[in-house]
């Protein structure tokens, strides 16, 4: 048995519709129309004890509506979920218990209390027993270096400094599952070091299962095993970043800097994706042309300065793939 | 159940309570800014008193000395009336903070109503210290005795107003709690304070002693909910309430804050099933 079980997940929200202008809003009042949004529209996978597993998605894909159900905050329209056992909505008290949420855009400490009061509020409120929590702040506060602002008043601290005291937040009563919405949203690139480094370890030493939604791919090549990508509801793929590239795009790519201005190349199974000067950037496929066979090709024609071969950025492989199903914000 | 698992079970409650009353004691401006709008109500409205009782003294239900100290009392409470409802229930709903709610391991209606109950009463405490102050201590001192605070009735009294002050509270509690998921439900607290208010200042006998109304009401005015929160507790300060029919009142005010937490706790199941359905 799965630790978490989704089939056919659906959600479906009403939204109340009304015609542009004043006339609109008035007809509004008296009669209102309601257009039906179909936020996840039959969603299933399985995630075993200990995954770390990644969510990505165009905005509105359903991606925060999917981490709203299995935390509890939602009720699906249809489908089946359990966690650990459990209907996250039918046994909301016990489910959440085990549970631990971090929401990049909110904040779940208290604004106006320094940060060491919110952790022994939430001790109390998950009924921590006194020794465990001590000892579990203690390993949290030196895993996220959080020593020096704890007796800081939340509002007070930055965003990368939050997000760190809200992960040891979420993790005190010693969840075996973290659900994360956006976590680096918003963070400088060391603050995003810092988290994808903790949440890593976490997976990996502690074994706590790790299911993320993101928009930085990085996130995803740094982090995921295994990554989901929903679109419009649906699920579209499932599988490692390795096999997601692959199924969409197997190019790759060429840098080329000449000792002379780049000169018009002509060779077959090979783009040109952009010149300025002295340099060019070429796209090619490797199961047609290998890349030694046209390093060499070029080499013994132009004077070559410098070259690499690398693999297209992990943001295009995604839109390449939104595109591919159509998945893009409508 | 022994005590160390009662305490086990209370702790969440009592966090989100001190939470609440730590942050709340905080605001030492608004509690002093309360306490002089208090004060000059009060003094305004001892003056409406006394301009009637020079002409209608006969037909007053209660003597002068015990309007003026009802009249403190009142105001020195008046944090403790469900007048608005908790402003921080609205801008949790706002803000999506009510979804972290659900995520916490605790009876939704018991995680709000202690929150609440911190908010109230740490309104209430430095306001009420700093009343009895004033109008219990230094008007004497200074010689307006006939205008001061004077103590309850007798010890009886004294006696019994303890849990009729703390019948009043939780009933004040629970008709917040009532405000508190309509606020939630229309995610706007303003029509909510705009009927609740007036509600709770007339039929609580907080703007008039509930005996000053006309005879044919008053079997009716007796027994409402409102009267738990100021008509019953003050009456049995003043020893106008004793013996049986105080305990009656007790009664009356914690029958209420049954009724009213069940209905409360009803609506606010339903409240959340559609915030569950809809998406906070």
């Amino acid at each position: 048995m799965p630790q978490i079980l989704v089939e056919a997940l659906a959600k479906t929200y009403r939204v109340a519709e009304r015609a542009p202008g004043l006339a609109g809003a008035v007809r509004g009042l008296v009669r209102r129309r309601w257009r039906e949004v179909h936020a996840l529209a039959g969603v299933s996978f399985s995630l075993e004890a200990g995954e770390l597993l990644a969510f990505i998605g165009p905005n509105g894909a359903g991606k925060s509506t999917t981490v709203k159900i299995l935390s509890g905050i939602l009720r699906p329209t249809s489908g089946r979920v359990e966690v650990g056992g459990l209907v996250p909505w039918q046994d909301r008290v016990r489910h959440v218990a085990r549970i631990g949420v971090v929401f990049g855009q909110r904040s779940q400490l208290w604004w106006d209390l320094p940060v060491i009061d919110g952790f022994d509020l939430l001790a109390d409120i998950y009924r921590v027993e006194a020794t465990r929590y001590r000892s579990r702040r203690d390993e949290l506060v030196a895993l996220l270096r959080l020593e020096p602002l704890l007796d800081q008043p939340v509002r007070q601290l930055s965003l990368g400094q939050r997000m760190r005291a809200e992960f040891a937040a979420s993790l005190l009563h010693d969840p075996a599952i973290l659900f994360l919405d956006e976590p680096t949203i918003g963070l400088d690139a060391p603050s995003k070091l810092a988290v994808r480094e903790f949440v890593r370890r976490l997976n990996r030493e502690q074994g706590v299962t790790v299911l993320l939604t993101t928009h930085d791919m990085h996130d995803v090549e740094a982090l995921a095993e295994r990554v989901i990508v929903i679109g419009q509801g649906r699920l579209l793929a499932d599988g490692s970043v390795e096999s997601l590239r692959a199924s969409v795009l197997s190019e790759r790519r060429l840098y080329i800097d000449f000792a002379a201005p780049a000169p018009e190349l002509a060779i077959a199974g090979v783009t040109v994706r952009a010149r300025s000067g002295r340099s060019l950037e070429l796209a090619f496929d490797p199961s047609k042309i290998p890349a030694p066979s046209l390093i060499a090709a070029i080499a013994t024609q132009h004077a070559v300065e410098d070259i690499h071969v690398d693999e297209p950025a992990i943001e295009e492989v995604i839109t390449r793939f939104y595109d591919l199903h159509d998945a893009g914000e409508s | 159940m022994t005590t160390s698992t009662m305490g086990e079970m209370a702790r969440p409650y009592l966090a989100a309570f001190r939470a609440r009353f730590q942050l709340m004691l905080q605001y030492r401006t608004a509690a002093l800014m309360g306490f002089a709008t208090q004060c000059w109500w009060g003094a305004i409205r001892i003056m409406v008193f006394a301009a009637f009782y020079g002409v209608h003294a006969a037909a007053a239900p209660i003597s002068l000395a015990d309007a003026v100290t009802y009249v403190w009392l009142g105001q020195a409470l008046l944090a403790l009336l469900p007048w608005v409802a908790d402003p921080e229930i609205g801008h949790a709903v706002r803000t999506g903070g009510v979804g972290y709610d659900r995520l916490r391991p605790v009876d939704a209606y018991g995680y709000w109503y202690a929150r609440t109950l911190g908010w109230m009463i740490a309104r209430a405490v430095p306001r009420a210290a700093l009343m009895l102050l004033a109008a219990g201590i230094v008007l004497p001192l200074v010689g307006l005795e006939a205008w001061a605070w004077r103590p309850p009735s007798g010890l009886e009294a004294a006696l019994l107003f303890v849990p009729a002050y703390v019948l009043m509270t939780a009933l004040g509690a629970a008709v917040l709690m009532l405000a508190n998921v309509i606020v939630a439900a229309s995610l706007n607290e303003r029509g909510v304070n705009a009927i609740l208010t007036p509600l709770v200042i007339v039929f609580s006998g907080s703007l008039l002693p509930l005996d000053f109304f006309p005879d044919a009401l008053r079997p009716f005015l007796h027994v409402q909910p409102f009267a738990g929160l100021v008509d019953i507790p003050f009456r049995i300060y003043f020893a106008d309430l004793k013996g049986a029919a105080a305990l009656q009142g007790l009664a009356l005010q914690a029958g209420w804050t049954f009724v009213l937490v069940a209905f409360g706790r009803l609506a606010m199941e339903r409240m959340m099933r559609r915030l569950e359905m809809q998406g906070g």
